[in-house]
């Protein structure tokens, strides 16, 4: 029992993981499905039967759900965080154990509840997608789903919100309160500063969901009106018996929905830079930019939750204050790119599997972000919101670059979880397959918004003169999705395969100066910084970070 | 290979249909730059990129960094142009409501339906209340009968708009959030249901374009497209002089 | 006796204080410790005797910091709410909201919290009061315990109490009309408001008895000033949210 229950936060970063790789393997067979039918509406899925647009609505909304929190909030954050934190910055092990494994427990009941969500339900998963729009979503008889389904998806969200609170709460502790002699804000790893702007943006951000989530349980059980207007109708009977307003959860869930995104990539960005240090042998020059460049973003994050809200019904000068907030972000992100991209100038890149991926983020944060400034204007956002050109640009940004810092993460702590090396050649092939088959399938997505073809579409029907034109773009679309999903067994099964018969690692195979790469060396006063590597030309020196600082320097 | 193909059928396929509004070609146009811009720029990056991962031998000084500043410089411009030229357009036909000669017709969204009003001779829409809705009786919208205002509204399923005129678009929903999108006219707002939204634009190319719902709105959402037909203002005036008469011939009843 | 008492390298690297070194004590008028030396020849590489105490109380002003932001959102909701409205067939801007008369008891509830603050606040500084603390580290009784348990325990009455007449408060309101399961959006946010605060109390008197037990079955004087250090800063918290909850619903309604 006590295995299972353990305090370990290495133990507790693997099972984090492990969370991850379950959720994100139930979301991509969602996401296939979703492909499928868009392609080919009237194929028989086995076991389930035609899909009813219903169907493909709730599909959108596990998928979006599964992604979004338990993918790319627990992995970056909570999964990598739990597997180095506490050794990056020289501390024992997390403030609070017990609450730390508390946190992953509750993660993993609120997955469980999500997952029950769509199969104990007769009504099936809600169809509101992963915002959850009131009244839609505040009306049982609005769609079904929209009961029991409904219910259980806010019951395993508020159940998140307070697992996120805690795991923040004990990260913001340690990083804060544990850091070795000689830890200085100076002398941290970048994944720790983007760890603690995370932290921080989970503290405040997941609150007022959890209120949300309250609130609107309350108008769905307790005859409340928080968000149901007055003469509210469903299905031709009035429901609204209160003066509520939709708008208010629109604000409460995008103040928490934008930072919730910086979450979702801002540890990217930090292993980013780390890698970046690591394999091109070179320090990060304006380490204190990048840094405070990081916290930028984070508090300015805070700040622009309206640009998801330009068309939908806010004040037209509250659009234009967000929108300048918005293109403002966009600064210090140039910054962040503009600090890899000169890092990277020199050349003589050492290309393995991790370094790969890190470019591979760095592409995808690229193509991504450069749509980011194009939506930030409310005159063209205005056409292009809810269209598929937003879902290219956030599954860009978010989700490949996002996985693809899990994956860069992954290869590159490997050796530290298990004592082996991950394969280099099949991590090649699946950097490889991964990074075109996903420009394939997100691309064509620019385009088809373009168009005009809005998300949350089932199929393409109706007058859009442009929609029978835009099927084979779906149809390339979806044998890319097929392609990636499919490049993946190779990422598991070389996981799987290298945790037992993978070559033996030595002691730093990377020749990282990351304290959590130091085995059992000293565990003295901290006296370097963290990227002390040489530059390529005085030979491959460099300077751990656990080594102590000679009287020359 | 079909990730290549379906990328260039895209190119080839999908620029934004055919825009039919007064404002639509300064939209267009602002798209185009910003994504030509944004293109480029993204090229570059992936040339630097891929330059930095051939590049074998590593140089020995680090990027100076006063190309790095010159390089924000060159983007804070570049975001600053963006920001300017689009709150310009924003502010146009955001800003202010729409001219006093404006034709106005209400847009009401519900699950799944759009249903387009028109004022009539009175020009003044009748008053509507929620429990007088009744489809089944021809009363979509719950037009009350005591008001007098009421009684020459046209409702109509079919948005039709004479070419030249300003509209200024009363949005309403009865249900849940719809989105009310016109592709052609490059316009896009909610309806959302406790309020009533405004947004005015002037068509000026005949012909007919899709009205699309952009908000999630329920297992009809993909089903929820009606009609903008543009046509001449003889033309119009023709429409609504048949559907008043139709009207007049159903109270008569 | 022991025939010699050689120290070997190791003893005297510890720095062995005997029975001159200092146990961890509060000098500073809001908590603190003692100076750096290893009175208690832990490990060279810890934080120092207040290592335990600055690591609870960063965690407890972290977690009320997302607590904070979750009363903020439901305030934040409870000032929308107020204004917002609808317009009835006549365009007369309808607002429900009827402010909610407080029931008087709410007054003594939260002079009844207030002097709770000040009885926990002397329990958490007797826990730091040096000569005390000095006896119990040496062995010689628990003074200090003695001295704060009363405290404790008259504090915890004080919450039961508070929570006693929030109830009371609810029955009132119940009998004059407003249950909680009613249009009515005042009384709403009334029940919201209180019972969630009441649900954190509640929350607070666990951790106080909880803290009343740890005095008792601790073993070490550092660890029963951590627990009742912990819960004083959340119980002065959730006094401080009662003042500017209680604020908002009497004046800003």
């Amino acid at each position: 029992m006590g295995r299972i229950f353990t305090t370990d936060h290495r133990a507790l970063g693997v099972l984090y993981l492990y969370l991850a790789l379950a959720a994100v393997a139930v979301g991509t067979v969602l996401s296939l499905l979703m492909r499928v039918h868009r392609v080919w509406p009237n194929a028989v899925i086995p076991f389930f039967g035609v899909m009813k647009p219903e169907d493909y609505l709730a599909l959108v909304t596990m998928h979006g759900t599964l992604m979004i929190f338990f993918v790319l909030t627990t992995a970056p954050q909570s999964g990598f965080a739990n597997l180095v934190l506490p050794e990056q910055i020289g501390a024992r092990g997390m403030a609070f154990p017990r609450i730390n494994a508390a946190a992953f427990w509750l993660t993993a009941v609120a997955f469980l509840v999500l997952i029950s969500a769509a199969h104990i339900t007769s009504g099936g998963a809600p169809i509101s997608g992963w915002t959850s729009y009131p009244p839609l979503s505040a009306l049982p008889a609005a769609g079904p789903g929209q009961g029991l389904g409904m219910d259980l998806w806010l019951v395993s969200i508020g159940v998140f919100c307070i697992a996120a609170w805690l795991s923040a709460a004990n990260m913001l502790a340690t990083i804060l309160g544990e850091r070795r002699a000689g830890m200085t804000w100076t002398r941290l790893p970048m994944t720790v500063w983007a760890w603690l702007v995370a932290s921080i943006l989970t503290l405040l951000a997941f609150a007022v969901l959890l209120a949300a989530v309250v609130l609107l349980f309350s108008d769905r059980h307790f005859g409340s009106s928080f968000f149901i207007p007055m003469g509210d109708m469903i299905n031709g009977r009035v429901v609204g018996h209160g003066d509520g307003s939709p708008l208010l959860w629109l604000h409460l869930f995008w103040f928490f929905g934008h930072p919730e995104v910086y979450i979702a990539v801002l540890p990217g960005m930090g292993l980013a830079t780390s890698l970046f240090a690591n394999f091109t042998r070179r320090r990060v020059a304006g380490y204190r930019m990048m840094a405070g460049m990081l916290v930028a973003i984070g508090l300015l994050g805070l700040a622009v939750w309206g640009h998801h809200m330009f068309v939908s019904g806010m004040n037209p000068y509250a659009g234009t204050a967000f929108a300048m907030v918005t293109m403002a972000i966009a600064v210090p992100s140039t910054v962040e790119v503009i600090g890899w991209l000169a890092t990277l100038w020199g050349g003589g890149l050492r290309l393995q599997t991790p370094m790969l991926f890190a470019l591979g983020f760095l592409s995808f944060f690229i193509a991504g972000g450069l749509t980011g400034p194009l939506l930030a204007q409310p005159a063209l956002d205005a056409y292009l919101h809810n269209t598929f050109f937003v879902v290219a640009h956030f599954h860009l940004i978010m989700a490949m670059a996002g996985v693809f810092s899990v994956f860069a993460g992954i290869y590159y702590w490997f050796p530290l979880i298990t004592g082996r090396m991950m394969n280099e050649t099949l991590g090649k092939l699946h950097f490889w397959i991964s990074l075109i088959a996903a420009y394939g399938t997100f691309l064509p997505m620019h385009f088809a918004g373009l168009a005009g073809e809005p998300r949350h579409y089932d199929r393409l029907m109706g007058p859009a003169t442009s929609f029978p034109s835009l099927i084979p773009v779906e149809r390339g679309i979806t044998f890319s999705a097929l392609l990636l999903a499919t490049a993946q067994l190779l990422f598991l099964w070389n996981v799987f395969s290298s945790a037992h018969r993978g070559r033996r690692a030595e002691a730093n195979p990377w020749q990282a100066t990351t304290l959590e790469w130091a085995g059992g060396a000293e565990r003295g006063r901290i006296e370097r910084g963290p990227y002390e590597y040489e530059l390529p030309l005085s030979g491959n020196g460099f300077h751990p970070q656990w080594e102590t600082a000679s009287k020359e320097e | 290979m079909l990730a290549a193909y379906s990328l260039l059928e895209a190119a080839r396929v999908a620029w934004m249909p055919p825009d039919g509004a007064l404002r639509g070609p300064i939209v267009d146009r602002l798209m185009f730059w910003n994504l030509a811009a944004l293109c480029i720029l993204a090229v570059v990056a992936h040339v630097w990129i891929a330059f930095a991962m051939l590049r074998r031998r590593p140089a020995g000084k680090s990027f100076p960094d006063i190309l790095r500043w010159s390089l924000l410089a060159g983007f804070c411009v570049m975001y600053v142009w963006m920001a300017l030229t689009a709150q310009r357009l924003w502010a146009s036909s955001r800003f202010a409501g729409a001219s006093l000669t404006a034709m106005q017709v209400e847009v009401v969204g519900e699950q799944f339906q759009w249903y387009f009003r028109y004022p009539g001779a009175d020009e003044v829409f009748g008053t509507t209340r929620p429990p007088l809705v009744n489809a089944a009786a021809g009363n979509p919208l719950g037009i009350d009968p005591r008001d007098a205002h009421g009684s020459d509204d046209i409702v109509s399923s079919t948005l039709v708009l004479p070419a030249g005129r300003e509209v200024d678009m009363r949005l309403r929903s009865l249900d849940v959030i719809h989105g009310f999108f016109i592709p052609g006219m490059r316009i896009k707002e909610n309806t959302v249901p406790g309020l009533v939204l405004h947004i005015h634009f002037t068509p000026v190319v005949t012909g007919t374009y899709p009205i699309l719902c952009s908000q999630v709105c329920g297992m009809g959402h993909a089903r929820m497209q009606a009609r903008l037909v543009v046509v001449s203002p003889t033309d119009f005036q023709a429409w609504m002089a048949r559907r008043e008469r139709a009207r007049a011939k159903e109270q008569g009843q | 006796m022991p025939a010699t008492f050689t120290r070997n390298q190791v003893e005297i690297e510890r720095k062995d204080p005997g029975i001159g070194g200092k146990p961890p004590v509060d000098r500073r008028p809001t908590g603190g410790g003692g100076d750096g030396d290893n009175w208690d020849n832990h490990p060279r590489g810890r934080g120092g005797p207040r290592e335990l105490l600055i690591r609870y109380r960063l965690g407890v002003l972290f977690a009320l910091a997302g607590d904070l932001m979750f009363f903020v959102a439901l305030v934040s909701a409870f000032f929308v709410r107020q204004s917002t409205g609808h317009f009835d067939i006549h365009d007369n801007f309808i607002n429900d909201w009827r402010p909610l008369a407080v029931p008087p008891i709410l007054w003594l509830n939260t002079a009844v919290l207030l002097l709770s603050g000040l009885t926990m606040e002397t329990a958490r500084r007797q826990l730091f009061h040096e000569i005390d603390v000095m006896e119990e580290w040496l062995g010689l009784g628990r003074p200090a315990v003695k001295r704060a348990a009363p405290w404790l325990v008259a504090t915890l009455s004080l919450g039961l109490m508070f929570l006693a007449g929030q109830w009371v408060a609810w029955e009132q309101l119940v009998r004059e009309g407003y249950a909680f399961i009613s249009p009515d959006p005042s009384s709403h946010f009334f029940y919201l408001i209180t019972g969630i605060h009441g649900l954190h109390l509640l929350l607070g008197i666990l951790a106080l008895a909880g803290a009343l037990v740890g005095l008792f079955t601790l073993k070490k004087v550092e660890f029963r000033q951590v627990a009742v250090d912990s819960v004083a800063w959340y119980w002065h918290t959730m006094g401080l949210f009662w003042i500017f909850l209680f604020v908002l619903l009497v004046f800003f309604q």
